[in-house]
């Protein structure tokens, strides 16, 4: 077993790239470190084609080291890392699809995101026209008696995002769960080549709407470490309560809406007003709900004036004197409990071997947390916990929402408390180069991986987003075997993976 | 839980009074809409929500309508879970190319009469997302639109606005 940095030394060092080392390397360095996939001594942050390569960004379990590698591949052909790996396996199939380039050695090798509807081939690669015809696909073949299928979606009975479930049931129980998405694939990488950091950083905003402040966060922070910007302390602070009130508002909407799927309307309510409070906080604070397009390269675009704290403080105190009544009463309706204990379990070696962040990967023993794990400011100067469970179902995911309720306002107080004064954007430099940044960022439901090259126009040469959702969704696939069908939507809400963030 | 319900009971309602009609969009429906066509939707309507290809901030608005403080159903306003229960489809995004035969099927799929209300900046013209392979580039590009509510996203007043417009008398 060799280490990440031993690894990335059998390979040339890519100068420019920031603050993780990147590191081109042959057949034999590239076998190397999917070895540390396939040993588990490494996680998977990410695989992501580009110009004549492609790119695989690991984490080392022990160290938490982050290396990225790459493997020039001219002749459009690399060996497959899905074939060893499973957790690879959609990227693979999303590079083969982008760029053309095949996995040598990969089992499955059906398109993903492309259906036949694009007019082109290979957006990003060497893009070709293509007559507009679907191209067939094959659902993964099932055998046995008595066994029927349903199919749902791309459009979904609820207020959702559209993909297709193919379900296997025998009679009640599902056999198999099978996804397909891309259905709302926009092209987003596309768009970010050439455009300039303005609008990357609003590309990234729209990436998935419900974490447009953790994309936000993470692109700046990419092309900050790519130009070496230092960002004044009060942005950085500002950022991070940014960064917690969107995960209060998702964390209240989530426990609601899985509550709804077991049609318990009262907990749904509780929660659909503290999430609108949150949301009226967030306006009064930086003006927008959402807080859409308020982290910038270099700093934030709103100072937070005395109106905003006090609103947070009204909001704080809100929280706290009516969120535990909600916590009691879904700690003690027995009938909730009922389709939320034991329901959707993901086993602790399924969310370690996948990578899985957020609640999913916390509610099944992997404690991984960007913000403790890369440690980015303030959360490096900021007391808080990363709640772990083992228990795996439904139940175990909506206390780690809660538990992680009540650390984003432990998050806030402090916050609050020592927020600098001060400028709160800088100037940006120029590139004097082609420079590159990556960073990896923790949105409500998981890690957030963005990489960007900027060239020496200033302009964007390539820019991948990597949600969370991506080692996310092939997990509900599991969770959901031997449930009762009408458990999807609880297992389902308890993952909320995203489809725009994932399709891009 | 009877504490909690005695406590929100006593605390009174958090529904907020209707805001007036959204002016812009009035005038939009009147070009789009003849009386008659009105007064067939009454003042209740059932919608149909459908996603071509936003970033789901436009769908956590639409939800916050739901909310204690919008409340749309006291309006007649209510969501629907098949397109064939519905007099309105609300989509949102800028339709991609992969949604797009979902989106004609939605709508042929739709009763007579029926309205289309194109949700957030993607749906009127692609938005941030135009001149991508992906994308059509707005809803009017696959089916007839009869009403824009601007917004990036939209707030859930701005959309509170623009359905009443759809249902207030000519």
């Amino acid at each position: 077993m060799a280490s990440l940095t031993d690894i990335a030394k059998t390979g040339r060092k890519a100068e420019g790239h920031r603050p993780f080392p990147r590191a081109i390397v042959g057949g034999d360095g590239w076998q190397l470190a999917v070895r540390e996939l396939v040993e588990a001594t490494a996680t998977l942050l990410g695989l992501w084609g580009d110009r004549d390569a492609v790119h695989l960004a690991l984490l080392e379990e022990l160290s938490g080291a982050i290396a990225v590698f790459t493997l020039p591949c001219p002749d459009g052909k690399f060996p497959s890392v899905g074939v060893h790996h499973p957790a690879a396996i959609r990227l693979e199939r999303t590079i083969a699809d982008l760029y053309g380039y095949k996995p040598t050695g990969a089992t499955d090798t059906r398109h993903w995101l492309d259906r036949g509807f694009w007019g082109v081939t290979h957006p990003l690669g060497k893009r070709r026209k293509r007559a507009i015809e679907a191209y067939p696909y094959a659902f993964l073949p099932v055998e046995g008696e008595d066994l029927h299928q349903i199919p749902v979606g791309p459009v979904h009975a609820g207020i959702i995002e559209p993909g297709h479930f193919r379900f296997t049931a025998n009679g009640e129980t599902v056999v198999r769960l099978e996804e397909r998405l891309g259905y709302v694939h926009k092209g987003t990488e596309s768009l970010m080549t050439g455009a300039t950091l303005d609008k990357g950083a609003k590309l990234a905003g729209r990436t998935s709407g419900d974490s447009t402040v953790a994309y936000a966060l993470a692109f700046a922070q990419a092309v900050e470490s790519a130009l070496q910007i230092d960002v004044p302390a009060r942005a950085v602070w500002l950022r991070a309560l940014m960064a917690e009130l969107e995960r209060l508002a998702n964390h209240f909407g989530d426990i609601g809406a899985i509550c709804n799927d077991a049609s318990f309307s009262l907990a749904f309510a509780e929660c659909g007003v503290l999430r609108e409070r949150t949301l009226r906080a967030a306006q009064a604070c930086f003006g927008h709900r959402l807080m859409m397009d308020r982290i910038v390269p270099g700093g934030v675009t709103d100072y937070l004036g005395e109106g905003g704290i006090e609103a947070l403080r009204a909001l704080l105190e809100t929280v706290r004197s009516s969120f535990p009544g909600v916590v009691e009463i879904y700690d003690n309706t027995a009938s909730l409990q009922d389709r939320t204990v034991t329901t959707g379990y993901l086993a602790p070696t399924l969310a370690r071997a996948f990578g899985a962040g957020g609640y999913v990967g916390r509610a099944s023993g992997r404690a991984f947390d960007a913000r403790k794990a890369v440690g980015y400011a303030p959360y490096d100067q900021l007391e808080f916990e990363a709640p772990v469970r083992d228990d795996g179902d439904v139940n175990a995911r909506v206390w780690i929402r809660i538990r992680e309720v009540e650390q984003s306002l432990r998050l806030i107080d402090q916050i609050l408390e020592r927020l600098p004064e001060g400028r709160i954007h800088t100037d940006r430099a120029k590139s004097g180069g082609v420079r590159e940044g990556l960073a990896l960022v923790e949105a409500f439901r998981g890690d957030v991986l963005i990489y960007v090259r900027i060239g020496e126009d200033g302009l964007i040469e390539r820019c991948h987003m990597r949600d969370a959702s991506w080692f996310q969704w092939p997990l509900l696939e599991v969770a959901i075997e031997g449930n009762i069908v009408a458990d999807f939507p609880l297992c389902n809400k308890s993952f909320n993976c995203s489809y725009s963030g994932h399709d891009l | 839980m009877r504490r909690l319900i005695f406590k929100n009971v006593a605390r009174g309602r958090l529904t907020e009074p209707a805001p007036k009609p959204d002016d812009v969009a009035l005038a939009e429906l009147a070009a789009n809409l003849d009386r008659a066509a009105r007064r067939k939707l009454g003042r209740s309507l059932a919608i149909r929500e459908v996603d071509a290809g936003s970033c789901n901030a436009c769908e956590l608005e639409i939800h916050a309508l739901n909310n204690a403080f919008y409340d749309l159903e006291r309006f007649g306003l209510r969501f629907v879970a098949s397109p064939r229960h519905a007099d309105v489809l609300l989509v949102t995004g800028p339709v991609t190319k992969n949604m797009r035969e979902a989106l004609e099927r939605t709508y042929a799929a739709t009763p007579d009469p029926k309205w289309v209300v194109a949700v957030g900046n993607c749906a009127a013209d692609g938005g941030i997302f135009a001149g991508s392979y992906a994308v059509e580039g707005g809803v009017s590009k696959v089916v007839p639109v009869d009403l824009h509510i601007p917004g990036c996203p939209p707030t859930p007043e701005a959309l509170l606005k623009g359905l009443l417009a759809l249902i207030s008398a000519a």
